[in-house]
């Protein structure tokens, strides 16, 4: 107590009680940011189109390969995907477990139909020679369409996941979370392929 | 009366827009026909010159983009105290720039090198 330096003098305040957030009041945000960073990632892989797009290496074009009947089936197939996807939250909203539950069933089963198609997409491109090592246009090709497949892959999986929790915990305020943060993860890959069938496929016909 | 009425819309404000029956399917609808035209165009030929019909199936594109963060992703200027729109600004802004520069770099890159490639 002898010596008081001026520091010691100075009052100090400390918040001993944190800040009270309720529980999952960020995540929204945070799923939306973590959304972004994927669309930069996204972004890079359509740069990477947009550069190599033309070296065919004497290969296959886009003429040679693509079928926009089929990319028009698979555009059709996410849209109305979107749209259950919706109607599902909807029916979370009101507490409907039972339509929710139908909705999500209706989302995967369009999700899945669109990787199939995809897939089938690929095996046929790949039998007739043009895969992704076929040349640099092929290669970016693939990287940009596949990682954009993956992530409906992996949407499944967690559509699929998702909804044996809400079978299991009921529309419980964690799993309507859940449900909003997939929601944005859906709609935002729609929103990708918009980019997909315009960049990729629509002015590479023209 | 009143202040029990602003505490419940404070307490409903803190959520998001959910949406309704009506705004999805106008969403929907919208998409369905911003989709169908470009694809109608494209795959009947074009509109006579090749860089018109780029620029119009582009638009095309933008508008269907800002119809799904409206209808589908219920984007606001308000939601999250406005760190959404900012947060995708942003990347749009980052998105853009590297976009842009990478085609351009590249296609005078490209540009400059076919001569010395031919002469070989």
């Amino acid at each position: 107590m002898a010596d008081l330096s001026s520091q010691d003098l100075t009052a100090r305040y400390y918040e001993l009680e944190p800040h009270h957030h309720p529980e999952g009041a960020s995540t929204g945000l945070g799923f939306w940011v973590y959304l972004m960073s994927d669309c930069l990632m996204f972004a890079v892989l359509f740069a990477a189109y947009a550069v190599l797009g033309n070296a065919y290496a004497a290969g296959p074009g886009p003429k040679d390969l693509f079928d926009l009947n089929l990319v028009a089936i698979n555009t059709g197939l996410l849209l109305v995907s979107s749209i259950t996807f919706g109607f599902g939250m909807l029916g979370a909203y009101r507490g409907d477990q039972g339509a929710t539950l139908r909705w999500l069933g209706v989302t995967l089963v369009f999700g899945l139909s669109f990787l199939g198609v995809e897939i089938y997409e690929f095996a046929h491109l790949i039998h007739e020679g043009a895969g992704p090592w076929r040349s640099a246009f092929l290669s970016s090709f693939f990287a940009l369409v596949g990682t954009h497949g993956l992530h409906v892959a992996f949407g499944c999986l967690w559509l699929v996941v998702l909804a044996v929790q809400i079978k299991a915990r009921g529309l419980v305020p964690a799993n309507l979370r859940r449900l909003a943060c997939l929601s944005m993860f859906w709609h935002f890959l729609d929103v990708v392929w918009i980019g997909v069938f315009t960049f990729v496929y629509l002015i590479k016909m023209i | 009366m009143s202040t029990h009425l602003e505490h419940h819309h404070d307490h409903s404000a803190d959520h998001q827009d959910h949406g309704s029956v009506r705004s999805y399917v106008t969403g929907f609808v919208l998409s369905v026909i911003l989709t169908a035209i470009p694809f109608g165009i494209v795959m009947t030929g074009g509109l006579g010159s090749p860089v018109v019909t780029a620029l119009v199936v582009l638009g095309f594109a933008i508008v269907q983009i800002l119809v799904h963060m409206v209808y589908f992703l219920h984007m606001t200027a308000r939601s999250e105290a406005g760190w959404t729109l900012l947060s995708t600004l942003f990347t749009l802004i980052v998105v853009v720039i590297m976009l842009s520069g990478s085609i351009w770099v590249m296609y005078h890159m490209n540009a400059n090198m076919m001569p010395q490639m031919q002469m070989e």
